[in-house]
């Protein structure tokens, strides 16, 4: 295996091509030169930071300190998801909702992974268990994040035609079933898109970095593979569970629409 | 037939009624008095409080799509969840049979909802309501969009169900209308319920 190491200079060199960027929002005045820098640096705080925490945890090799990372992870995609939505369900569930089908998705899958195909030694080991946690959750909070707000979104606007079947006696979850439908497909195609485009238009990020590390190209495809099954297996349960638990949450046992159990749109 | 006593939520106060087989009654108020409210909260489309009976059975024997199969509540507003206007008629024979009743050709079914006039959508709501043969109409306004001759025949319709025993809760602006079909007439303001002596 060839691995070539990049030194601190290395790095620099190239962020010089961010001299490029800078100059070209001078020159034509986008006024982005401040957020570039910003972005800019706070990628590199957060990616050394990330680079120390991996570091300090694979050598505690702790299962107690590793889940505690993976939840702080998870508690951070759930604040993502509910910052991504233009209405959120009221009081805890706006952040309790999203949260919980990512812990129970992200949990599962990454376990599933972790003691059957891949199986480190020990099983928990952080330098496996976290990167496949954070792929897992990053693909699962983005089809969250657009399954809920289409299913909050499309709530609010179909009230009349929901509440026109209710008024005939149909059950809530035949009258909820057009927004549940359109909720789950948004939540699902990206990871859909995806898998169709990967290899042939997306570069996918992990197999390059395989490959870079020198890992053989057959060696890394098959871990992208499983890679992208596990991250299919995650996104469908988290977007089933947070869909159709905000479903029921806008329903009652009396086959009502509880819309006040919904904030009103930004703006609004 | 209808036995309400003391419903109440936000916005409206407490509200007792008898409703026999046979009778309707009228209600009338300014906009926001709580009429669309009180029609809701019978059928129980909003959390309330209080008691409805359907004869000696309380409403909470039944499981909500039961009741509202029984109480049948048309909203000013319709709404429509498919393309075509047939998907949202079960049975497409006894449908065809009763839109003539209400100036529509039998072949309405076959028409999309994007096309439907204001008119057109109020009567078809109104038959898909009729179709399911409630016990008890609670009807919002459902002649405000119609031309007087299409008017006619909905409070025809209503007379013929009401003279086969059915009742009628009616939300109506039109005074001449509750006269002509209501046996009481109820006023309605903010919230609260009483007698009309016109």
């Amino acid at each position: 295996m060839s691995f070539i190491s990049l030194s601190p200079l290395d790095i620099g060199i190239a962020a010089l091509l961010l001299v490029i960027n800078a100059v070209v929002s001078i020159i034509l005045r986008l006024g982005l030169a401040r957020q570039m820098v910003i972005a800019a640096i706070r990628m590199v705080v957060q990616l050394l930071l990330l680079g120390l925490v991996l570091k300090v945890l694979f050598d505690l090799a702790s299962p107690l300190f590793t889940s505690a990372v993976g939840l702080i992870m998870i508690l951070f995609a759930g604040r993502e998801v509910m910052a991504r939505q233009s209405r959120n369900l009221t009081g805890w569930w706006a952040y309790g909702l999203g949260t919980t089908t990512m812990l129970i998705a992200g949990t599962v899958v990454t376990l599933f992974a972790l003691t059957t195909q891949i199986r480190p030694e020990p099983w928990y080991e952080a330098r496996v268990a976290l990167p496949l946690l954070g792929m897992i959750l990053g693909n699962t909070m983005t089809g969250i994040a657009l399954g809920l707000d289409r299913l909050l979104t499309g709530t609010a606007r179909e009230r009349n035609t929901i509440e026109a079947r209710l008024a005939l006696g149909h059950t809530m979850t035949d009258a909820m079933s057009g927004v549940t439908r359109d909720a789950l497909r948004s939540g699902l195609m990206p990871i859909i898109n995806s898998m169709s485009a990967i290899g042939l238009v997306s570069n996918p990020g992990m197999t390059t970095g395989q490959i870079l590390a020198g890992v053989e190209p057959m060696e890394a495809v098959k871990y992208q593979l499983l890679i992208m099954f596990l991250i299919a297996g995650g996104t469908t349960l988290g977007v089933l569970g947070s869909v159709l638990g905000a479903g029921r949450r806008l329903t009652d046992t009396r086959h009502r629409l509880r819309l006040d159990r919904m904030t009103a749109a930004d703006g609004d | 037939m209808l036995r309400i006593k003391d419903l109440h939520r936000p916005g409206l106060n407490p509200f007792s009624l008898d409703l026999d087989a046979g009778e309707c009654i009228a209600i009338s108020g300014p906009s926001g008095a709580g009429k669309t409210l009180l029609l809701r909260a019978i059928a129980d489309l909003d959390p309330n409080q209080g008691s409805v009976f359907l004869g000696q059975i309380n409403r909470e024997a039944f499981t909500a799509p039961e009741w509202r199969r029984r109480v049948g509540y048309l909203a000013s507003e319709s709404g429509w969840w498919a393309d075509g206007v047939g998907a949202h008629f079960p049975g497409h024979e006894q449908a065809g049979a009763l839109l003539p009743e209400l100036g529509l050709p039998a072949d309405a079914l076959g028409w999309r909802v994007a096309r439907l006039s204001t008119g057109e959508r109020q009567r078809l709501a109104l038959a898909r309501l009729l179709l399911g043969a409630p016990t008890v109409m609670l009807l919002d306004e459902p002649t405000s969009g119609l031309d007087p001759d299409s008017a006619a025949m909905v409070e025809e319709i209503l007379s013929q169900r009401l003279a086969a025993g059915a009742s009628l809760l009616l939300v109506t602006h039109a005074a001449e209308q509750a006269g002509r079909l209501a046996h009481r007439r109820l006023r309605m303001e903010a919230g609260t319920v009483s007698e009309d002596r016109p």
